[in-house]
């Protein structure tokens, strides 16, 4: 850690817990450093921040801000895991779940899905109150390597952030308005862009869900030794408080 | 969970039924193997697939339902359940959301969406061998509804037990605790949606 970062670190507190941060970095990042982990959908690392799925909705100064762009401040003093905030960020992974066509039994994505694991993390286990939607959503498999299953896109973003500031090609992006608001690629379809499976974009860590799928690996992993199968979802950042 | 210090208790009542579903959930009640003599002990299993009785002898403390309504019969054993169960279960993801079956909710977008999609499965399917090209309109076969159904767009349901087949032990677990009144919510790496 450089030296610069020493002298201006400060520190605030998550749920009582002493957290230390440096100028600039957000919330989450300081979270994140401290092994005090804080739901998530639309961020993922090395990606830059954009703030919309609001699952990482904490509060701060008795303000709601999302962990993921909210600059953490010196002595401010954060809530996290709260059931009143852990009840907001159910209801909206739930309203995700309603919104697309999920259907975990069938999606190769099952079991290291981001959205599912976060229905685990926030007990998504009750009768619901929403209606299913079930949109009719196109499939998109004119690519010899790379399939989209947009039924299951939840529009966290990550693919066009990672197409266009790590690819530099600008593949993805949305079109629509509310709630028709779309991720949508940059051609009549997937084979007319220049997506290569060896995009940061298509890897497995950029989409959370099951919509960017490689073609020919699915079901590679058996149940039992997916990455969820072995842990909640943010073990691996609340393990580094151990 | 040990049951075997509740066997004194007076026994309760469960029912259980598949709706539209593939039965592997009632598959994954057996799936509970030795314990289910424990089970026994606590349990008198009313109208049930495991019992082959078609209808309830007397009021049930808990019903299990597998499967979404995909059809008029599938809603009238629904409500048949909730009108004679104090506590209604649904039991897997067909029953929590529709599961498979629901697939067709979001394929159909035409102006006559039921009937192409029997269509499609009966008619102009391109692997289909059905040489009488005609879609099954026997009096006796149930009305089909416009779509899928989960269970609690129907009826109230109590409690969801997720998963596709859920396993043996979240099955038994839940109904251990939901009969000896020690029920919190289920434990995080039980839940599973697949």
């Amino acid at each position: 850690m450089s030296g610069t970062k020493k002298e201006t670190g400060f520190s605030f507190t998550i749920d009582g817990v002493e957290v230390t941060a440096y100028a600039g970095q957000t919330i989450m990042e300081a979270a994140d450093e401290a092994g005090v982990y804080i739901p998530r959908l639309c961020d993922h690392e090395g990606l830059r921040h954009q703030g919309s799925c609001r699952v990482c909705t904490v509060k701060a100064g008795g303000r709601s801000v999302s962990a993921c762009t909210q600059p953490a401040a010196p002595g401010q003093a954060v809530e996290n895991e709260t059931p009143h905030l852990n009840k907001m960020r159910r209801d909206l992974v739930e309203m995700l779940f309603h919104e697309g066509n999920h259907l975990c039994p069938i999606c190769e994505a099952s079991g290291k899905c981001e959205l599912q694991a976060m229905a685990y993390r926030l007990d998504m286990t009750e009768a619901t109150k929403f209606p299913y939607l079930e949109p009719c959503r196109a499939l998109d498999a004119s690519h010899p390597d790379i399939a989209l299953d947009t039924n299951r896109c939840i529009s966290c973003g990550r693919c066009i952030r990672a197409s266009q500031d790590v690819d530099g090609k600008g593949i993805f992006g949305y079109v629509g308005r509310g709630i028709h608001r779309r991720v949508a690629v940059n051609g009549a379809n997937l084979a007319d862009t220049d997506a290569e499976v060896t995009d940061h974009a298509i890897s497995k860590e950029v989409c959370p869900v099951g919509c960017i799928i490689r073609k020919r690996i699915g079901f590679v992993t058996p149940i039992g030794e997916r990455e969820f199968d072995k842990g909640l979802i943010g073990h691996d950042i609340e393990e580094k408080r151990k | 969970m040990s049951v075997s210090a509740q066997t004194k208790l007076p026994k309760a009542r469960i029912a259980t039924a598949s709706l539209a579903g593939c039965f592997g959930c009632h598959m994954a009640i057996l799936d509970i193997d030795e314990r289910l003599i424990a089970l026994m002990k606590l349990v008198d299993v009313d109208r049930s697939p495991l019992t082959d009785k078609k209808r309830f002898t007397q009021r049930c403390d808990i019903g299990i339902i597998e499967g979404g309504c995909c059809n008029e019969e599938n809603v009238h054993v629904l409500q048949d359940f909730r009108r004679n169960c104090d506590v209604l279960i649904a039991l897997g993801q067909c029953a929590i959301m529709g599961g498979l079956p629901a697939m067709r909710n979001a394929i159909m977008h035409s102006d006559a969406p039921l009937l192409e999609c029997l269509d499609e499965a009966y008619i102009t399917g391109r692997y289909i061998r059905n040489k009488t090209h005609n879609v099954p309109n026997d009096p006796a076969l149930p009305l089909l509804l416009d779509e899928v159904y989960p269970c609690n767009q129907v009826v109230k349901i109590d409690y969801q037990i997720p998963g596709c087949a859920p396993g043996g032990d979240i099955i038994f677990d839940t109904l251990a605790k939901l009969l000896t009144g020690k029920f919190r919510g289920f434990e995080r790496d039980m839940i599973k949606f697949d």
